[in-house]
């Protein structure tokens, strides 16, 4: 296990340096310049466009700029943001947990739908059942985020009043930021009714960005569960008269799961770009909105320490992922 | 009957949800602004886009003047009235006496404000060895945009409440320039205190001002709060709490709007228009923007340094046809550089004809023929053009129709600024929206030959500059005006643009909403607004 486990941390190192050179050289490529974002249609000669430059630091050597920027982040600092002055590791961590929320809540609307429809289309392939899944699961995965979140906002929240239109709490509520995780926080107040707002404000979003997550896994346990419900090993169970469920529930959903898990994995970069739209759409106050306005602007520091910090997330779901691995499967333990 | 029982759990579900939802204790009265982004901070000296004065420089600060809101007229603000010097070279300012600061938990005000308050203000953003002038990342873009700097000779505190401003050389607009945000004027003693604890970036992050609201908090790309200001010197706003809604999407804004979860969004889709003209509960305010679109000539590149070349594709040109296709009557032809809510525009003047065979006749009596050129189109939206692309096709075929092939040039919006000033053009599309109401605000900064060099005409044209320069002289408002109606006949002679068109602007608001006013230079402030 400790090997196995010092084998996953010993390959993020290359995979950091990467994404930084990534993270570093990307924004750079995009035309313009902060200076440029910043200026409008204000006209502006050369020498005062680098003396605006220089004052922003942005004047120097790339190479210089890179490794100011490697040796900073190593020290645990991520750079200023151009726009507001402040730490980019410290917006991060304020927008972080409502990303993480919304992130953590469609994610349970995709596994508590995507699962069991996964399973039940196997268990009835070919039926009615399964088809409608599989359409469903097509058309979900299919359907832009923006164009699903808009109609959803017109028909619950315009039409039938059922939902709020946006945001993560109404605006009568003034809830004090203790752990930036707003469920938490609005039982924490003293705000009557906050925290039923909070939760009446997850909803759409959580089904919007759930959708597509949704559909992968529901495709893929159902693929998953097919392969090893043709086993040996499974009809050897029914055949034992082991009862359906502790043959589905028990032996071919364990197994299938190495399969769902990884895809579950996976889908925590895809909730991430989600997440952009989604947080737009729902003016909801995340990482995913801040870092594509971060990159209109051309807010360099932002961008780059920004990045850097979301692969750092995404590899640490990932490397998490394959020790869950080891706890399904032990042989994989052990597996050079 | 299983999909019925859900029907029922789900609807009990959401009604509950809803129960929760309710608030404890009746809202006070409160004011809710789909704002279209987060500020950057609150210090308006520090940023540059309207979305951080809105929610800095209009509600917590004031100004020595301000403009009078729905207008560009300077009216006294935290300067009582002002008087300037036989020169133009020396403005005295006599104070407000009376206002009050605001207090947080970090500060009790002790005094007044006074004129160490706008010493303070301006000095941090003048002086580099101002031990302010670095905190917050230092970057003062409006004071160094406008000039101020080279403006400025010195600032003097004649007594407490009588400040002296002396300039290098007359600049009528200078007292415009003291209306606009960036000259929000903040505590001195609050500073100091925050200095002495060691907290100098908390003067930026938990603002105190003399304006009519209160900051209270701000939750980044959620919220901004404020409390009306009780001792606020104009008197208290009717409104007891402000809030910014930060809503991105001006789709999702406008649902927001029709569900009551705002009382006004900015910025609406064209699309939205006729919806919002005929919804029961909104009024659809409008007002011609402070801004031009124009279509600049190279003149620093044949043919385009012969002004029959410009005024023939001027008349090549439909005018009509790129308003009613593109700005799908949200817009005005323009035929000056200023637009007509300006003082000093001069209705006077006559625009070139739509007339595709005088233009012809014009290009050949020029010696021009099977004339290739480019037209450069903005890829992005702005408020005097929303479709720059879908402008430059239409003038590309009015320009094949006389014989002149053109291709169309975009880039990056950056990218595409840059290359403008560096002059890569022939012709490119362009605009400019007002920054404090003035003539010079337009034409200097545009046309001038100080700007030349970088502006998109790249046209110097002396007759016209010597009549800017003299209107900067004097601060005799007629003089000006005439001096300024003269340089408008000269542009329209010179032909350095096509003027397009001044776009309107749109705000809808709540049928409850009274004393709101679209202002001309773009800054929502809702000191007057009342709930009914």
């Amino acid at each position: 296990m400790r090997s196995f486990l010092l084998n996953r941390i010993a390959l993020l190192v290359p995979i950091f340096f990467g994404v930084t050179l990534i993270a570093f050289g990307f924004i750079r490529v995009l035309p313009g310049d902060p200076v440029l974002a910043l200026s409008g249609e204000r006209t502006m000669t050369a020498e005062k466009h680098a003396e605006l430059l220089a004052k922003l630091g942005l004047d120097r050597p790339i190479w210089e700029q890179y490794f100011t920027y490697i040796t900073n982040i190593l020290q645990g600092d991520f750079g200023t943001s151009l726009l507001t002055n402040r730490p980019v590791l410290d917006e991060f961590l304020e927008l972080f947990p409502a990303t993480v929320e919304l992130g953590f809540f469609a994610m349970i609307f995709a596994l508590v739908v995507g699962l069991p429809a996964g399973i039940i289309a196997a268990v009835k392939r070919r039926s009615f059942f399964d088809q409608s899944i599989m359409s469903l699961s097509l058309v979900g995965y299919s359907m832009p985020i923006f164009w699903w979140g808009l109609l959803l906002i017109i028909l619950f929240s315009s039409i039938l009043h059922w939902t709020p239109v946006s945001g993560r709490l109404s605006f009568m509520f003034d809830v004090d930021t203790v752990t930036g995780f707003l469920l938490i926080d609005s039982l924490l107040s003293d705000e009557k009714g906050a925290f039923g707002s909070a939760v009446h404000h997850l909803i759409l979003p959580s089904i919007v960005l759930g959708t597509i997550p949704l559909a992968i896994i529901a495709r893929q346990t159902r693929s998953a569960m097919l392969e090893v419900l043709g086993e040996d090993y499974i009809r050897t169970a029914r055949a034992k008269g082991l009862s359906p469920i502790r043959v589905i529930g028990l032996h071919a959903l364990r197994n299938a799961m190495i399969t769902v898990i990884t895809v579950i994995g996976l889908q925590v970069g895809v909730l991430l770009a989600g997440a952009i739209l989604t947080e737009t759409i729902f003016s909801w106050p995340g990482i995913g909105k801040w870092i594509i306005f971060s990159v209109f602007s051309r807010d360099y520091f932002a961008v780059q320490g920004g990045l850097v910090l979301i692969a750092m997330c995404v590899m640490t779901v990932n490397l998490i992922v394959d020790l869950m691995y080891g706890l399904i499967n032990p042989r994989i333990l052990h597996t050079r | 009957m299983k999909i019925k029982y859900c029907g029922v759990v789900a609807g009990v579900a959401t009604a509950a949800i809803m129960a929760l939802s309710i608030p404890g204790a009746a809202s006070a009265k409160t004011f809710v602004f789909c704002s279209e982004g987060s500020p950057g901070g609150f210090n308006p000296s520090l940023h540059s886009a309207g979305t951080d004065f809105d929610a800095s420089a209009q509600p917590i600060y004031n100004r020595l003047a301000e403009f009078k809101p729905g207008t560009t007229e300077v009216v006294p603000g935290l300067a009582e009235s002002w008087s300037a010097s036989d020169d133009g070279l020396t403005y005295t300012f006599k104070l407000r006496k009376g206002v009050k600061w605001h207090s947080n938990k970090n500060f009790t005000p002790t005094r007044d404000f006074n004129a160490d308050d706008i010493l303070y203000s301006f000095n941090r953003q003048w002086k580099e060895d101002h031990p302010y002038h670095g905190v917050s990342g230092g970057k003062y873009l409006y004071f160094g945009w406008m000039d101020m700097a080279a403006a400025l000779k010195s600032i003097e505190k004649v007594d407490d409440y009588t400040v002296k401003i002396t300039l290098n050389s007359p600049d009528a607009p200078f007292v415009s320039n003291l209306a606009m945000d960036f000259a929000s004027i903040l505590s001195a003693e609050y500073a100091d205190k925050m200095a002495a604890a060691g907290k100098m970036e908390t003067v930026d992050t938990d603002p105190i001002g003399t304006g009519p609201f209160v900051f209270d908090s701000y939750k980044k790309d959620a919220f901004v709060r404020f409390t009306a200001f009780d001792d606020y010197w104009e008197g208290r706003p009717k409104i007891d709490k402000l809030v910014y809604a930060i809503t991105v999407d001006k789709s999702v804004a406008w649902q927001k709007l029709q569900a009551g979860e705002c009382h006004l969004m900015p910025y609406p889709n064209p699309a939205d228009l006729k919806a919002m003209e005929k919804h029961a509960d909104i009024n659809l305010l409008s007002q011609e923007g402070l801004n031009v679109g124009y279509l600049g000539f190279n003149a620093e590149k044949a043919p385009f340094d012969d002004v029959r070349v410009r005024r023939a594709l001027s008349m090549a040109i439909n005018k009509q046809n790129i308003l009613d296709v593109v700005f799908k009557g949200a817009g005005s032809p323009a035929k000056n550089p200023i637009p007509p809510t300006m003082w000093s525009y001069n209705d006077d003047v006559v625009d070139y004809p739509y007339d595709p065979a005088a233009a012809k006749a014009l290009l050949a009596e020029a010696g021009v023929s099977g004339l290739k050129t480019n037209i450069w189109a903005m890829p992005v939206a702005r408020p005097y053009n929303p479709n720059a692309r879908r402008m430059a096709e239409l003038i590309q075929a009015d320009w094949a129709e006389i014989g002149v092939e053109a291709e169309i040039v975009s880039y990056e919006w950056g990218e595409y600024r840059k290359r403008i000033r560096a002059g890569e053009h022939d012709t490119a599309l362009l605009g400019w929206t007002g920054d404090n109401g003035d003539p010079d605000n337009f034409m200097f900064v545009l046309l001038g030959c100080e700007a030349a060099k970088s502006n998109v005409a790249r046209w110097c044209n002396t007759r016209f500059d010597g009549l800017l320069r003299a209107a900067k002289q004097t601060s005799d408002q007629g003089e000006r005006t005439q001096l300024y109606e003269d340089a408008q006949v000269v542009f329209k002679r010179e032909a350095p643009w096509f003027t397009v068109a001044h776009s309107v602007q749109f705000r809808p608001v709540r049928k409850e909403v009274v004393g709101f006013k679209v202002h001309p230079l773009g800054s929502h402030i809702f000191k007057y607004v009342d709930l009914k």
